[in-house]
């Protein structure tokens, strides 16, 4: 399968990615993570406020033949969701590390990005 | 000596291949004899070892005597019982058209939406006459018992608002009884803890996260639910509504006072009684729950014509997916008893519907009146059609007993207090009577009836003021003609048994023999309440003590329930019965259910809402358990382990040699096993399960013993069980059954769909032992005939010793690169058969199962198609044709895709439409092209509320 993975994001072995900015983290799903998936029909949110743990379900995305829980891949806070996916989830199969990206987290423990993949160590896990 | 015996055989005529095809397709597969292929399929450890103890096969003319022998002991009475069941007229039109037509009740659920838009329209209405009715704005498309469906809504809001510290359900106590224990049984494995109250008591708090009225009460006061539903909700809970659809025509709908769920039973519109089953339970809720919904769900998709179309929708939700996860286990619907309710809202129409409503409600004004004139006291005066009436001087039990000498059944409330149910069958001499048990001259009815005016017995506040089936469905076949063409239309769209072999694997659409559907239409098995006293129910109480009889025999166990509704609830029961297996024995700590990966869904989704905890087991490379895995978990959790969930022969088509094996590793570490008998009718007559370790198991009647699937239900799953289980079989609360130990009710009605098992009563009585054998040599053998012709072009995924597989074959279609599994089973639609099971239980595989009823003829018909099918699929693999356009991405065609003036496809109208010479005579047409599941998941459309948008949007995309 040739999915992309950048470079600049970490992951999560559940196939979260993560972008850090400050005390900042957006989350969303790889791009392989999508292609497995096929075309989503529905994508249900955490609520904004919420405090996850790592690894916590969080999320669930649904497509017609399956439905999977999307984890918390660092603990923190919900600051904002991407309420945009509610209408068309189709977009995280367009553009999964853009347009597509799920909740971003108020960060509580910045040393758990160290415990997420870099691209080479999820490009490994996924074979790719 | 000459036999005096009818030389037909029934099970001749059962079993499809004759005894020549039997031998030709015997010699393909190398065996002399069925007991040679038997000995070399079957592990010889586990088989049969004696003959079971059942009757000698009768001719099916003699079965049919002794049946009626039965039933006649069944006494008719008129019964005023109500709870939540009454008596109705079903049109005659809808009885035979649909009821008693294998056109309808032979079909499966409908997951080839393609081949089954007429019952996926019959459901559609079915959800808009419940939206309408109840007022609000989603509903499903049925559940299995109107207190199955309480419990369901129970689970949905405790999934929603509820948790450790949110963990209360309030139930008012004038809420049906038998509602009232189905929850009670459910919440116990949860910690759900349950407060049954007076309504005015009922005081939701924060700890409160359901509150549950019934609209009317059971005892038939109708009360303002607005205000208990607002205080509900301003402490953080949801509102049950449980209320009836007669009721509905004249009352406020619960959505219109801010309900979050609205549950109930169809029956009444047209469904009988048959002494309690099966009818349609409804669940309707507020669109912002409907991904919590249980059960499956009609939408609106578009197909590739850009027409609309319908399918199931938001399947996600379902536990075949979900598994542990699922928010429920149900899977079995009861689409043909909803259907029956939705063509009676139909045939009726919304005027008819409210006439019928307002006469039933005047009938009770005038029992009213009678009562008074008796000297009696109403104990509320605001009704619809059921009365409480405290008896002037008599006890209950004395009324009740002078009733039942005039063939009258009343509902004794407590000794002073009576209950009387009014409905449409009631008629002026029923009233007369009903006056003169009460002490007023009936004399005077009629005088009384045209003398006043009578009004309303509720507040002018809680008349209903919305219109309700707006849609022209319910305005367009009022007269026979209109809907008898209604319904041909509608069933023509739908491919059935009546048009083809449907190879399903794992449901066994095997015969639905005429002779077993016929008394299911008697009125002395379809009019019986279901809490009528066991002396009037002596027939059905032999029908059941035969069949529980030969149910234990053929199994190996000691004792059946009959309650369970369908498979996934005998799960759920047999569960249950371990859970209090293990607690008499002092060992309720062991809570974990091991379940194999290959499991059918349900087992995970059942062994959760037994409160138990599920660990999974890996399957090795051919399908079978992981013995290592399995030893690893059983030690690592010896100290937990309640049970281990098998399916035999295996989900995946196989016999697995080491059954015996697992059994007695579970047992040997305190473990009970219980034993998925969705594949029972590849053992029937040749193995038992109680006989090689299982401790109890499901039977699917409508799988193995002929009870038809009706599009999507009804199912019945009795459990069997070992006799030390026996004590904890389930119990119920209007009915008691004997013994102290039982777990709960798990359904509404004692004995479940009690009527439909008659249709099991007579195959076993008129196949006996040799022809039920018989018939699960054939099953085997045509699995493993179909195996060998298609191997060369598909490969079998999985077999067992010998090479041979069970009752069932996955073929894989992997390989093709170009070509999808989905391709393969739409294509098939143009041949004109339903595909076999996709993607399950391997994904990009296809499960076969003929059952035993197939013809050698059918069967080659089916492999000619796939075979065909193949030499297509390789032009595409080899880059000959185009590979988005071609006979397979372009399936199934329709008659007017095939007739376009334009065509434009690299492939004739010929090679679409009529890919075997033979079609030209006889050729079955899908209605619709391929659906776009996308389109529908993403835009889910579930009643006519949607439609106009919907079609509009449509347009749009067209233009």
């Amino acid at each position: 399968m040739s999915s992309s993975i950048p470079e600049h994001l970490k992951y999560a072995k559940t196939h979260e990615w993560v972008r850090h900015e400050a005390d900042v983290a957006w989350v969303g799903i790889t791009d392989h993570a999508q292609a497995e998936l096929t075309e989503l029909v529905f994508v249900e949110l955490p609520e904004v406020g919420k405090v996850l743990e790592a690894g916590q379900a969080c999320a669930v995305v649904e497509s017609v033949k399956t439905a999977s829980d999307i984890y918390a891949p660092m603990s923190g806070e919900v600051i904002e969701v991407n309420t945009s996916l509610m209408d068309d989830p189709g977009k995280v199969n367009s553009d999964a590390f853009g347009e597509g990206w799920f909740f971003k987290l108020k960060v509580s423990d910045p040393a758990q990005m160290d415990q997420l993949l870099d691209a080479s160590g999820y490009a490994a896990q996924v074979g790719s | 000596m000459q036999s005096l015996k009818h030389p037909d055989l029934f099970s001749e005529r059962h079993i499809g291949p004759s005894e020549s095809e039997i031998h030709y397709m015997l010699a393909q597969l190398g065996y002399e004899s069925l007991e040679a292929m038997i000995q070399a399929t079957v592990p010889e450890s586990i088989r049969l070892k004696h003959p079971i103890q059942l009757p000698n096969p009768l001719h099916e003319h003699e079965v049919i005597h002794h049946l009626k022998e039965a039933a006649q002991k069944n006494l008719v009475f008129r019964s005023y019982l109500g709870m939540g069941y009454h008596g109705c007229i079903t049109p005659p039109v809808i009885q035979r058209k649909l009821l008693e037509n294998p056109g309808w009740y032979t079909q499966y659920t409908p997951y080839q939406a393609e081949i089954a838009q007429g019952r996926l329209e019959a459901l559609f209405y079915f959800q808009t006459m419940i939206c309408d009715l109840t007022g609000m704005e989603i509903a499903n498309a049925s559940l299995l018992d109107e207190a199955t469906a309480a419990a369901e809504a129970m689970s949905l809001c405790y999934g929603t608002v509820g948790g450790p510290q949110r963990n209360r359900m309030l139930i008012s106590d004038d809420c049906h009884p038998q509602t009232i224990s189905v929850i009670r049984t459910r919440a116990k494995p949860l910690d759900i803890e349950i407060r049954v109250e007076p309504r005015k008591d009922l005081k939701p708090d924060s700890g409160t996260f359901a509150v549950l009225l019934q609209y009317p009460a059971t005892d038939g006061l109708v009360v303002d639910p607005q205000p208990d539903i607002e205080a509900a909700q301003e402490a953080g809970a949801l509102s049950i509504v449980a209320t009836d659809l007669l009721a509905m025509t004249l009352l406020k709908p619960p959505g219109e006072m801010g309900a979050d769920i609205v549950i109930g039973s169809a029956q009444r519109f047209g469904v009988p009684m048959g002494y309690g089953g099966p009818h349609a339970a409804f669940f309707a809720c507020r669109d912002a729950l409907k991904r919590k919904m249980p059960g499956r769900i009609v939408g609106v998709s578009r197909d590739s014509r850009g027409r609309p179309a319908y399918r199931l929708t938001l399947q996600t939700r379902e536990q075949h997916i979900r598994r542990e996860k699922a928010t429920s286990n149900i899977c079995t619907a009861q689409a043909l008893l909803a259907n029956m309710a939705a063509m009676y809202a139909i045939f009726h129409g919304p005027e008819r519907l409210r006439r019928i409503g307002q006469h039933v409600h005047q009938m009770a004004c005038l029992l009213a009146e009678g009562a008074h004139r008796g000297g009696h006291q109403l104990v509320h005066d605001s009704f619809f059609d059921t009365l409480r009436i405290a008896l002037h001087t008599e006890n209950a039990d004395s009324f009740l007993q002078r009733a039942e000498s005039m063939g009258i059944n009343i509902r004794r409330l407590d000794r002073q207090t009576i209950g009387i149910a009014l409905d449409e069958t009631v008629t002026q001499q029923d009233l007369e009577d009903l006056w003169q048990l009460l002490g007023a001259d009936p004399a005077l009815l009629l005088d009384h009836a045209q003398g006043d005016e009578y009004g309303q017995a509720f507040p002018a506040t809680l008349t209903r003021q919305s219109q309700f089936l707006t849609d022209k469905v319910f305005h367009a076949y009022h007269s026979e003609t209109e809907m008898l063409r209604y319904l041909r239309r509608l069933e023509s769209k739908d491919l059935s048994l009546t048009n083809s072999m449907i190879p399903l694997g794992s449901c066994t659409m095997k015969l639905n023999a005429t002779i077993e559907m016929l008394a299911i239409s008697w009125p002395e098995i379809a009019s019986l309440h279901p809490f009528v006293p066991l002396a009037q129910a002596q027939g059905y109480q032999q029908i059941f003590s035969d069949l529980e009889q030969w149910l234990a025999d053929i199994t190996g166990f000691h004792s059946v329930s009959l309650q369970p509704n369908a498979g996934a609830q005998g799960e759920y029961a047999g569960l249950l019965v371990i859970k209090k297996y293990l607690e008499s024995k002092g060992q309720q700590h062991r809570h974990i259910c091991l379940i194999p990966q290959s499991a059918h869904g349900t087992n995970p989704a059942s062994a959760i809402m037994a409160g138990m905890q599920v660990v999974g087991i890996r399957c090795d490379d051919q399908g079978n358990i992981d013995l290592e895995d399995l030893k690893a978990r059983v030690t690592e959790h010896a100290h937990e382990l309640a049970a281990l969930m098998i399916t035999y022969p295996s989900t995946h088509g196989v016999f697995e040699e080491k059954v015996e094996e697992i059994c007695q590793l579970i047992h040997d570490h305190g473990g009970q096993v219980y034993l998925d008998g969705a594949n029972m009718n590849a053992q029937v007559g040749v193995c038992r399960p109680g006989d090689y370790g299982a401790d109890v198991c499901h039977l699917n009647l409508h799988k193995t013993f002929c009870i038809p699937h009706g599009g999507g239900g009804p199912g019945v799953g009795p459990i069997a069980v070992a006799e030390h289980l026996t004590p904890f079989l389930p119990g119920h609360s209007v009915v008691p059954l004997a013994g102290e130990d039982r777990v709960g009710p798990i359904a509404a009605a004692p004995w479940g769909s009690a009527s439909i098992v008659t249709i099991s009563w007579v195959y076993i009585r008129a196949m006996g032992l040799a022809g039920l054998t018989q018939a699960t040599q054939v099953a085997i053998l045509s699995a493993n005939y179909i195996a060998r012709r298609l191997d060369p072009f598909y490969r079998v995924l999985y077999r067992g010793k010998h090479g041979m597989v069970a009752h069932e074959c996955i073929i894989d279609l992997r390989s093709f690169k170009r070509v999808s599994v989905e391709d393969v089973a739409k294509r098939l639609m143009d041949y004109g058969f339903h595909a076999p099971t996709v993607s399950w239980p391997v994904a990009g595989t296809m499960m076969i199962e003929p059952t035993e009823s197939e013809s050698q003829l059918e069967l080659d018909r089916f492999c000619d198609a796939m075979i065909q099918i193949h030499g297509e699929i390789m032009t595409i693999e080899a880059g000959d044709t185009d590979p988005n356009d071609n006979l397979l991405k372009n399936a199934p065609h329709t008659a007017d895709m095939i007739a376009a003036e334009k065509w434009s496809h690299p492939y004739s109208r010929e090679q679409a439409g009529f890919p075997v010479e033979a079609q030209r005579d006889h050729k079955f047409w899908p209605r619709v092209g391929r659906i776009d599941n996308v389109y529908g998941d993403r835009n889910p459309v579930c009643s006519c509320a949607g439609m106009d948008a919907f079609m509009e949007q449509l347009a749009q995309q067209g233009q």
